[in-house]
């Protein structure tokens, strides 16, 4: 199912999108399958499995501790792509940076993209400005490339992002990095606010997803009052750093956590 | 053949603006400030006031008559290492203090690799009475404990990073999520001509002061310009800064010598012109070290200036269209340039620096039969910063 027809079919049964990030490779790769199968019986609709780069300038310490961990333990694009195959039940988006799409070929891995049926690709250094060409390539694939559009973005640049968003538009709530917040961000309502004017101006809708510093159940109950989706990650990981003396006791944590915040998900 | 950016920041293929979307509206804002002020009288006036007053503009071109007489050509240094502070660094840091006062910002933050970036940002910001927070790897706190005591005199507060090859690569990491996190206040300077569009054209025209000078001097001192000039690269600040104004003068044959470290063949270097691929790293396309994937390889070299897994992408084109031919220059041949340098003409060139001297030196001996060739070395800093670095590695030996 396209990205798009997973929010209208949520829609459908008056519910948001809860959008689970991992690690891929972190703790280990065959430990991936299992968390993702965790976050899905916990209720997760959309898995954003990351491609952990050497270098993440975007992510907060959380998810850069799981990059370079996931890295030492062998990670690479060939091995991504293998496990993301292996990942059913839940619509899959990748979350990387440009470098390591570039180097594989823009071509090659938007098609590894699709052989693994990852139906978005998220790359948080590519600004609008410099995605024609991937954007042209992934015009002929399923896997739709999925923008950001944060606090500090312009009118302008909004229109211009706009113009080329499929899938859904990933809502920065916050200026700074990936990683738990305590409190959320109170930017996120005009922000949306303004999205969807713009949208509505040009009639356009494509779904809108917050994400950044959600890691609380009241964080997706507000985030879920405005938007069509809440994004989750450094929380997720955290729990899977802890370990919590087991393999087992972490999966089950992982998805009572999904579950809790699935519920919030739901409109009464 | 004047390399300008595009509309997108591109010299060629390489540059543009490959950053998170949270920067991308005060990376445009900070090119329209660039733009209106540097051509501003008021501003220049200032910046070049602060130049000639503060910072000991215009710096000699020295003539170096006992390399000369060694070597067999008449080679000169751009003394760059006699600027407040040690080196060419503070040229960019005055000037990008004074448009982070411009532009209301009070916080400014920088990353350092050897610390000589961190310095003269901290000597800018007290001058110019800025908050400053300098990012450095906890590998190059170790390497240059000087710098990093200088810092925190100068007022500077020091976050060490842990993180990656714990060295430049991951300051400017770091600095960049500070920028993502605090954009509103703060203002990101940058030390070399690398990130994204505008920074390396910012920083390549607050350096550009060391070739007017060279030009004018050179003029003044032999009638002609040199038939070399030769600079080291690690991000290409004080290359950029003595090539650009001869860009057009195609008689003068430009050299880039970067840190070739244990061997370009031990895969333990900075070379990321002469051994590098091309690649997307800290917001620009240009050449890197990286792997097959795509992940982005250790650098090494003993001089913490040159350890850098990527150049400026200004530089990174230039290289390709042959206007600079690129060298690299191994830790051992540096370190014999370094003594050398010392012994005949009382100078102690920073380690970065000595890499261009070696090669000055190869130049000279292979241009012996030409006579009277006129080599232009930029000494872009001072080496007392490098002496714990150099007494380790000759009490090794």
């Amino acid at each position: 199912m396209s990205l798009e027809n997973k929010f209208k079919e949520l829609e459908k049964k008056n519910e948001k999108a809860l959008i689970g990030f991992i690690t891929a490779g972190y703790p280990t790769a065959e430990e991936t399958s299992k968390i993702a199968d965790a976050l899905t019986k916990g209720g997760v609709d959309i898995l954003e499995l990351g491609l952990p780069f050497s270098d993440p300038i975007a992510d907060g310490i959380t998810i850069q501790r799981a990059s370079e961990s996931s890295l030492n333990a062998g990670m690479n694009p060939d091995l991504y792509f293998n496990v993301a195959a292996g990942i059913k039940g839940v619509e899959k988006v990748c979350l990387t940076y440009y470098n390591l799409v570039l180097q594989r070929g823009l071509e090659q891995f938007v098609n590894d993209c699709e052989s693994a049926e990852i139906k978005g690709l998220i790359v948080p250094d590519l600004p609008v400005e410099e995605s024609k060409p991937l954007l042209k390539i992934c015009k002929g694939y399923e896997t739709n490339l999925i923008f950001l559009i944060a606090p500090t973005t312009t009118e302008k640049r909004m229109a211009k992002i706009l113009d080329v968003a499929s899938g859904f538009i990933y809502v920065v709530s916050l200026l700074g990095v990936t990683g738990a917040r305590e409190k959320l961000s109170d930017t996120i309502r005009p922000l949306i606010g303004g999205i969807k004017e713009m949208e509505l101006s040009r009639d356009k809708h494509v779904p809108l997803a917050v994400g950044f510093g959600i890691s609380k159940r009241e964080h997706v109950r507000t985030v879920c009052e405005v938007a069509d989706g809440a994004i989750v990650g450094s929380a997720f990981i955290r729990i899977v750093e802890e370990g919590l003396g087991s393999e087992e006791n972490m999966l089950r944590e992982v998805e009572t956590f999904a579950k809790s915040l699935k519920k919030e998900t739901k409109i009464v | 053949m004047k390399s300008k950016p595009d509309e997108y920041g591109k010299y060629g293929t390489y540059g543009g603006k490959f950053a998170p979307e949270v920067l991308m509206s005060a990376l445009e804002e900070l090119e329209a400030v660039f733009n209106s002020f540097y051509n501003d009288e008021s501003f220049t006036e200032e910046l070049d006031n602060l130049l000639r007053t503060y910072a000991g503009r215009p710096t000699s071109l020295y003539f170096a008559k006992n390399l000369s007489e060694m070597s067999g050509a008449r080679i000169y240094l751009k003394r760059e290492d006699l600027v407040h502070g040690g080196a060419h660094k503070l040229n960019n840091t005055l000037g990008q203090c004074l448009l982070a006062k411009r532009m209301v910002k009070k916080r400014i933050i920088a990353e350092t690799g050897a610390g000589q970036h961190g310095v003269a940002t901290a000597m800018a910001a007290a001058v110019l009475g800025l908050e400053c927070e300098i990012y450095m790897g906890t590998e190059d706190i170790e390497r240059q404990k000087l710098n990093v005591f200088r810092m925190e005199l100068l007022g500077a507060k020091v976050n060490p990073v842990d993180s990656g090859s714990k060295t430049l690569k991951d300051a400017i990491n770091e600095s960049m999520r500070d920028w993502v996190t605090n954009v509103e206040n703060t203002y990101y300077l940058i030390g070399s001509v690398v990130g994204p569009h505008p920074y390396p054209l910012i920083v390549r025209e607050f350096q550009r002061v060391i070739g007017k000078e060279t030009k004018e001097q050179v003029l003044e001192t032999e009638g002609r310009l040199p038939d070399t000039i030769i600079a080291c690269v690690g991000g290409g600040s004080n290359a950029m800064g003595i090539f650009y104004d001869f860009l057009e003068d195609k008689e003068v044959e430009l050299i880039g010598v970067e840190a070739a470290g244990k061997g370009l063949e031990t895969g333990e270097h900075g070379a990321s012109i002469c051994a590098g691929t091309e690649g997307v790293l800290h917001g620009m396309y240009s050449k890197l070290l990286q792997d097959e994937d795509g992940q982005i390889k250790q650098s090494y070299s003993f001089a913490a200036g040159l350890d850098y897994p990527g150049v400026g992408p200004e530089l990174a084109y230039l290289a390709d269209s042959g206007r600079v031919r690129m060298n690299s220059v191994t830790d051992e041949e540096t370190l014999r340039a370094f003594e050398l340098l010392s012994r005949k003409e009382g100078i102690i060139p920073a380690l970065e620096s000595a890499h261009a001297i070696h090669f000055a030196i190869e130049e000279a001996k292979a241009a012996k039969e030409q006579k009277n060739s006129l080599i232009v070395v930029n000494l872009s800093g001072r080496g007392d910063k490098d002496i714990f670095v150099v007494e380790g590695v000759l009490g090794d030996k």
